[in-house]
């Protein structure tokens, strides 16, 4: 079979390499240990030399090949990340330039001061200045970086413009549930021990306010140019809203409801055109190990117009009033009547 | 120079010098019970290689879905069964793996492989003492890692399977089997396993400690010692504060999956089941364990960071620079590492300003660190270098810590973090920094004291050989990640190609997966190496065969027990007399000239 075979060429090679090994070994015992010292400081010395050079001409070529491939070409697609790719464009700054003396330095010096007949190693045991030197500014670039750098966190994780609109993100093993407000603006109650096979979210439909919310599965729509607010919880384990484009992230965590906010400044059709790509999506990715079907946690997120998101808006039914048709209002808003029959599944 | 606190009486183990003469050691109890710290430490990295062995395999088996996620192969299926039927490794197979080759190679290979190597085989000898201070917590601290090796492994052969949430654990996933096989008995073995593995690391923890406090010999002082031996106390100081706090996570794990409390669960439905659980709260779960997880990566870090540092010294034939200065980074390294915990927990909605606090932190532990890389640098200038295979290592070692800390500075900055967070930048990062840099740490120490553990040298062609494939495959694989993670790429996901917008990296993947079979496949030629050079390795004919100052190398070629046949020596200087006033070096044992200043 094929992997035999495999398995035999490996050893074999294992074998060759072997031999090589302990043939050399022989040969600088014969050749004496000070010669065969100093052709392999040679043949190292000059190869960590000509693995610098490699490695810098491999980094350029990596970055040519996927950087492409980062987001960052088209930039944040929510007005508040374009803060955080400017914080990576600093830091990249910062220790690109770090990078590439240190490891320059560190392989030069080696090449450079590889053992040789007539040289000396200088002593040199300390320097309190240059200790200095190097502890100032670094701490100074790092004020840098940690000043911007939390300057944004702040806004961030601050509060929501009042303008948001505010939807409910609910992650359980495997997928994404969505609830809007509707027209009162206000989510009705929700109990996790309400949660039924008919009532997914635990909504409390007894609270009024719930009456106009709209549960949709897997898809959220948002409009463009408009503060969203994402009020995020699980039913669960902890999961994590991953929003890559929009540069967001927010752990989903069962018994502790968090928040996150952004703008998006670009529609998905938009996107499709900016990124070249037909087929682009803005999607929703776990990002919190939650079971065996944590890679497939996928949500979707369509960017609208606001003229499109009025209308999808529009069109969608209540919660309430697929589950209660009987008892819903044909207008939205008005308050409905409470409904006795439905009872919880768990008594409170 | 000398000073009250080596009052003590060094000769106190004097008389078992002569205890081999007088005292009959069987099989077992020579090799097997050993108190003996140079033969505990033989079998603490022969538990790691195999450890290493079977963590690596796993790396290699999950990255074979992960770089070909379209294709079957049936010989899995041969070994494997059920959990790769048809050919491909099944999502709750792959989880399984990914979480125990985190939990493998963080614990069993990088904290006991290689600090419960090298602090007991260097600690004694460096410091010129008989022994541990105390030899049966030592041995004992061998047989509990064993025996916390033996549960985990059997973990691996349960039906439900090993534990499958990542070696992070986090409830409620890890407390609720409902949620995932793993989290059936798997997860209760991990458990119980990680409480053994944790008595070990206390038990040799405590000992370093004593040890490295009480038993020096005449002269060495704590500032004429070995960095190697700092870096080995302050590892210590972190595994004996920061372990107990996951070992109470763990208990209140166990707690919650077996007796129906609720530390870490509250408001729960799963699988159609409303749970009772009412109160508590995952993210003190999280708290508790990277209470411990941070300092955990520098236990793995600093014995790596030391023996560098030594190795750097010997072979450049200068002192390290700034010695005053590297114990300083040393012990501000150890302070920070326990301030920085939160910095895993930037997007689990906790308090901005407890957020912005550990950001500041995070940042400030950069500056240690940069004195650190900065310093090895100034060693190399004007020096002398021969590249043993332990200095290609120790080389290796600072460029792989510069690049891996590097990128620690983006994920520290909590506003990068929301982007980065669960990305392949974070796995990048801590792979470069922690896994192969600490792993080039511990091969430069097996390369440097071979001799001195088996009184033969490894063969150095397929030492050269070792180097140079890892480091130019370690980059390939880990250097690309970055980019994976800039494009928001999660972590611990089974399969891509369902994503529009993470498939596109399908090529890097398989390329990838590639190059880490040659690169593991290249350690199975060190393990060769390591085995077969124990009997028919080229014997050393000299007791110093590194030319090197500190103390292991006065001890005859292969030392007995009690290390030194006669007295101990006495110390009059530091380790780092190399290339002074003319002298290529001078050992620590060799007392001050008649005009001698003394270094540093």
């Amino acid at each position: 079979m094929t992997a035999i075979l495999f398995v035999a060429i490996i050893v074999m090679i294992f074998v060759i390499i072997f031999q090589i090994a302990k043939a050399s070994e022989y040969v600088s015992v014969l050749r004496g240990e000070d010669k065969a010292r100093k052709q392999n400081n040679k043949i190292n010395a000059f190869l960590l030399v000509a693995f610098l050079i490699l490695g810098l001409i491999g980094i350029l070529y990596c970055n040519d090949l996927y950087y492409g491939k980062t987001l960052f070409p088209q930039g944040s697609a929510s007005k508040e990340g374009e803060k955080i790719d400017l914080m990576l464009y600093i830091t990249i700054g910062v220790t690109g330039t770090v990078f590439f003396i240190t490891q320059i330095l560190l392989f030069w010096f080696s090449f450079k001061y590889q053992e040789k007949d007539d040289r000396k190693a200088h002593y040199f045991a300390h320097s309190n200045k240059l200790e200095a030197i190097w502890t100032i500014f670094p701490a100074l670039f790092l004020t840098v970086l940690v000043v911007f750098g939390l300057k944004y966190w702040f806004k961030m994780t601050g509060e929501a413009p009042k303008d948001a609109i505010q939807i409910e993100v609910t992650g359980h093993q495997f997928g994404w549930e969505f609830r809007y407000p509707g027209a009162d603006g206000i989510f009705g109650v929700k109990n996790y021990k309400l949660t039924s096979g008919t009532d997914p979210l635990g909504v409390d439909f007894n609270d009024s306010a719930s009456h106009d919310d709209i549960h949709v599965g897997g898809t959220m729509h948002i409009p463009v140019g408009q503060p969203v607010k994402l009020i995020i919880n699980s039913q669960d384990v902890i999961h994590d809203v991953g929003l890559s484009q929009f540069r967001m992230k927010m752990d989903a965590v069962p018994g502790i409801p968090t928040t996150l906010w952004f703008t998006p400044l670009y529609t998905t059709a938009q996107m499709k055109e900016r990124s070249g790509n037909p087929d682009f999506t803005y999607e929703i990715s776990c990002d919190q190990m939650c079971g065996k079907g944590h890679f497939s946690m996928r949500g979707v997120i369509i960017v609208d117009t606001k003229e499109d998101y009025a209308k999808w808006l529009a069109q969608q039914k209540s919660e309430y009033s697929t589950l209660f048709p009987a008892k819903t209002d044909s207008l939205a808003g008005q308050k409905s009547v409470t409904d006795t029959t439905a009872k919880p599944l768990a008594s409170r | 120079m000398s000073n009250a606190a080596t009052l003590h009486e060094t000769d106190v183990h004097g008389h078992d010098a002569h205890h081999e003469h007088h005292h009959h050691e069987t099989f077992i109890s020579k090799y097997v019970f050993s108190q003996d710290h140079k033969m505990i430490s033989k079998q603490f990295i022969i538990t790691g290689i195999i450890w290493a062995i079977i963590g690596g395999l796993f790396s290699v088996l999950f990255r074979l879905q992960l770089g070909y996620p379209d294709s079957t192969f049936p010989f899995l299926e041969d070994i494997l069964g059920h959990w790769a039927k048809g050919g491909k490794i099944q999502p709750e197979f792959y989880y399984a793996l990914v979480t125990m080759h985190g939990t493998i190679l963080v614990f069993f290979v990088l904290t006991a492989g290689l600090s419960g190597t090298f602090a007991n085989f260097l600690i004694p000898l460096q410091i010129g003492a008989r022994d541990m201070a105390s030899p049966m917590l030592n041995m004992l601290s061998y047989w509990f890692f064993f025996l916390a090796s033996i549960i985990m492994f059997s973990s691996l052969f349960v039906e439900t399977g090993p534990a499958a949430g990542g070696w992070t654990i986090y409830p409620p996933l890890s407390a609720l089997g409902d949620a995932s096989q793993g989290s059936k008995i798997g997860m209760d073995l991990w458990l119980v396993s990680m409480a053994m593995f944790i008595v070990s690391s206390l038990l040799g923890g405590l000992n370093y400690i004593s040890t490295i406090l009480n038993l020096r010999t005449k002269g060495m002082s704590m500032a004429k010692m070995p960095l190697t031996v700092w870096a080995l106390f302050f590892t210590a100081v972190l595994g004996v504060l920061s372990f107990p706090v996951l070992l109470s996570g763990a208990i209140l794990l166990l707690f919650d999956r077996n007796m129906g409390t609720s530390f870490f669960l509250s408001d729960i439905v799963i699988n159609g089941k409303i749970l009772p659980n009412e109160g508590g709260s995952p993210i003190l779960f999280q708290h508790l364990f990277w209470f411990l997880g941070h300092p955990e990566v520098y236990i793995i870090l600093l014995p790596a960071m030391g023996m560098s540092s030594e190795i750097l010294s010997v072979n450049s034939r200068k002192p390290i620079f700034g010695y005053k200065a590297m114990v300083g980074s040393l012990f501000a390294i150890t302070l920070l590492a326990f301030l920085v915990w939160a910095h895993h927990m930037f997007v689990t909605g906790l308090n901005p300003f407890l957020g912005a606090f550990f950001v500041l932190l995070t940042l400030l532990i950069a500056l240690p660190s940069a004195i650190k890389v900065f310093n090895w640098l100034t060693t190399l200038w004007r020096a002398n270098i021969r590249f043993t295979p332990a200095m290609m290592f120790a080389i290796g070692f600072v460029s792989l810590f510069i690049s891996g800390g590097l990128t620690g500075i983006f994920l520290g900055n909590s506003a990068l973090d929301i982007h980065l967070h669960d990305t392949y930048f974070v796995v990048a990062h801590f792979h470069i920094v922690m896994g192969v840099a600490s792993f080039f740490g511990m091969f430069a120490g097996v390369y440097h004291w071979y001799p001195k553990m088996y009184g033969r040298y490894l063969n150095t062609t397929l030492g050269y050989i070792h180097f140079w494939i890892t480091i130019v495959g370690a980059y390939l694989i880990f250097w690309p990640m970055h980019y994976e993670g800039l494009a928001g790429m999660p972590r611990r996901y089974y399969d891509y190609t369902g994503w529009e917008s993470f498939k596109m990296f399908a090529g890097l993947n398989q390329f990838i997966s590639f190059v880490a079979m040659i690169v593991f496949a290249t350690q199975l030629l060190f393990v060769f190496n390591f085995f077969y050079s124990i009997f028919k390795g080229r014997k050393v004919t000299t007791q110093n065969p590194w030319g090197a100052n500190t103390l292991e190398w006065t001890t005859p070629i292969n030392p007995g027990h009690g290390n030194w046949p006669g007295e101990i020596p006495e110390v009059f200087r530091g380790a780092y007399d190399y290339a002074k006033d003319g002298h290529e070096f001078i050992p620590q044992n060799v007392p001050l000239g008649e005009n001698e200043t003394e270094s540093h």
